[in-house]
């Protein structure tokens, strides 16, 4: 039997975030190479308008599923939407991202429909036609290939793991009809809070600057900020700088914090313990900046510099500047 | 308020990973094991919510026989019971199957509140809460950053890429905790003490009907060795030259 793949493609506000158009990306090109079928399901109110920059990223068939009030996400609407779109279009495998919204909607749907997750996934792998995959567990300590049991099966893809690469289709988006449940009222969100930050999300961003306990205190991040604007970056913290009070627990990289794979870590002050190291040893390119020569955190970096960061990271700026 | 919290046993964050011998799950020799800190937060809320509005705490976990030291570990901050669901070759095993027995759990036991952490250290799936409350048909709010607790209903914030969502629910329900919520208290030597006396209610469970398994587990591809570029704020410029011409990742 074919595979017949169809994407979840998740919207805030109207707007597709980079983890969509990254996973839109990479299940076209599996489609493409192993001659798979494929199609994309969004939801919210007005949809079909923002769907043909779906096409852009290579998805043709595109389904709208749309209606009042859905513009916010609702956990059990947005299963029950999916698993009427499941039941039409009869795909063999789902594919989303692992972002907030679908680390808590992959695992929902998956056992309302009775199959199988690969959560997080960081590699996709074919053989004889069906699709499996490669996750890491403890934090990216060791990597699991996992085998389904069932016949369909469910992905959420790690943001940040394929390139959103444009392969322009022309698009044909399709009203998906369905019903609302009733237990759809119970887990409404009042109200969606958006923080003000120019800097972009550390999960999504690509590339990361991050403090540890050699910025010896909250203010002193300014000078890593400073170096983030400039790459128009995220700001990162270690679990020393935050369990400090220094940064938000939402700053947090590593093992007890968020496992990020940027382009680029610059980690500055940061000396590299393993529970630190398991967030991010999956970037693809490290930069290491610390007085001590022996930290742990340059048997990991591409590029180490030893010295005093409030040194370095100024004089980082003053030649980005140039 | 009747309270669950569902916790599980890990290894310590900063333990070595070592592959067993079958080339598919983890050497548990030599490994510290300890309550997963997720599950901590989960434990502490649950407690200050007793404390709030009255009722009692109970654990549940699914785990081989010494998962028991993590469910000591729960009593000892102050939760009143447990419940064991002993399980060999349990912390690898499919989330689907977990969430299942856990799911089986809770309804015979209908709290009106069921707590678990984010996610645990080891597998980080995050998929078991989200699983339990579909297969209940339980409301959920997962990754709970700030949360008030009242009688009929509750108020939780969780984080979301760049901001926030708020909720306001009626019990039962089932909720995760993030880092952040709360600092887990530390079990006073009394608290131990009590703990060794709490009941522990061991059930053996089976662990069939997996959606998913695991067929190889290996470790990350070896780091090539990087270079020191040099020493302090002089070679900023050969620094950002690489990072441009060689690595390519900036512009």
């Amino acid at each position: 039997m074919s595979q017949k793949i169809l994407v979840f493609a998740e919207q805030r506000d109207g707007q597709f975030r980079k983890p969509a158009l990254e996973i839109c990306s990479a299940a076209a090109e599996l489609a493409e190479k192993h001659e798979m079928s494929l199609s994309a399901v969004l939801i919210g109110e007005g949809v079909a308008n923002i769907a043909p920059q779906l096409a852009e990223y290579g998805i043709s068939e595109i389904w709208a599923g749309e209606g009042e009030g859905l513009n916010r996400y609702n956990l059990e609407n947005y299963a029950a939407i999916l698993q009427q779109a499941v039941k039409q279009l009869s795909p063999n495998t789902i594919i989303m991202a692992a972002s907030a919204m679908g680390k808590e909607l992959a695992p929902y749907l998956a056992a309302k429909l009775g199959v199988g997750l690969a959560a997080d996934l960081t590699e996709l792998i074919v053989t004889d036609g069906k699709i499996s995959a490669k996750r890491p567990v403890f934090a990216g300590k060791a990597f699991v290939n996992v085998a389904f049991q069932t016949e369909m099966q469910l992905f959420s893809i790690r943001p940040n793991t394929f390139p959103a690469e444009k392969r322009p289709t022309s698009a044909n988006v399709q009203k998906l009809s369905f019903v609302l449940p009733a237990e759809g009222a119970r887990s409404q969100v009042k109200e969606t809070l958006r923080q003000e930050s120019k800097r972009p999300e550390l999960t999504e961003a690509g590339i990361i600057v991050s403090g540890g306990r050699g910025m010896g205190g909250p203010e002193k991040y300014v000078v890593i900020e400073e170096l983030a604007d400039l790459l128009g970056a995220a700001v990162g913290a270690s679990r020393a700088a935050v369990d400090a009070g220094w940064r938000p627990h939402s700053d947090q990289v590593g093992q007890t914090g968020k496992t990020v794979s940027p382009n680029l870590y610059i980690a500055c002050g940061i000396s590299g313990a393993i529970q630190h190291l398991a967030g991010m040893s999956s970037s693809k390119f490290i930069v290491a900046i610390n007085k001590d020569p022996e930290a742990p955190i340059f048997k990991v970096a591409d590029y180490g510099v030893v010295g005093d960061l409030f040194t370095v990271v100024p004089a980082m700026v003053t030649e980005l500047k140039k | 308020m009747k309270i669950y919290v569902c916790v599980k046993q890990v290894p310590d964050t900063e333990t070595k990973v070592k592959v067993a011998e079958d080339g598919k799950s983890l050497d548990e020799r030599d490994l510290t094991l300890i309550l997963n800190p997720y599950c901590e937060f989960a434990v502490e809320e649950g407690l200050r919510i007793k404390e709030k509005l009255g009722g009692d705490v109970t654990l549940v976990t699914v785990g081989p026989d010494g998962a028991k030291a993590a469910l000591r570990s729960g009593l000892a901050m102050g939760a009143d019971s447990a419940i064991h669901l002993s399980a060999d070759n349990a912390r690898m095993a499919d989330s689907f199957v977990i969430a299942s027995l856990l799911a089986e759990q809770i309804k015979a036991g209908a709290p009106d509140l069921v707590l678990m952490g984010k996610k645990s250290v080891d597998t980080d799936m995050q998929a078991v809460p989200p699983m339990t409350a579909a297969l209940l048909n339980l409301p959920i709010v997962t990754a709970v950053v700030e949360a008030e607790w009242n009688i009929d209903s509750a108020k939780l914030v969780r984080e979301i890429e760049g901001g926030k969502e708020r909720y306001e629910m009626a019990y039962p329900l089932i909720a995760t905790i993030d880092k952040g919520l709360n600092e887990p208290r530390y079990a006073s030597l009394k608290g131990i003490m009590q703990a060794k006396k709490k009941p522990i209610e061991t059930k053996t469970v089976n662990l069939s009907g997996e959606t998913l398994v695991i067929e190889k587990m290996s470790y990350p591809p070896v780091a090539q060795p990087g270079k020191i570029v040099g020493e302090g704020a002089a070679v900023a410029p050969e620094l950002i030259r690489l990072l441009r011409e060689e690595a390519k990742v900036i512009e």
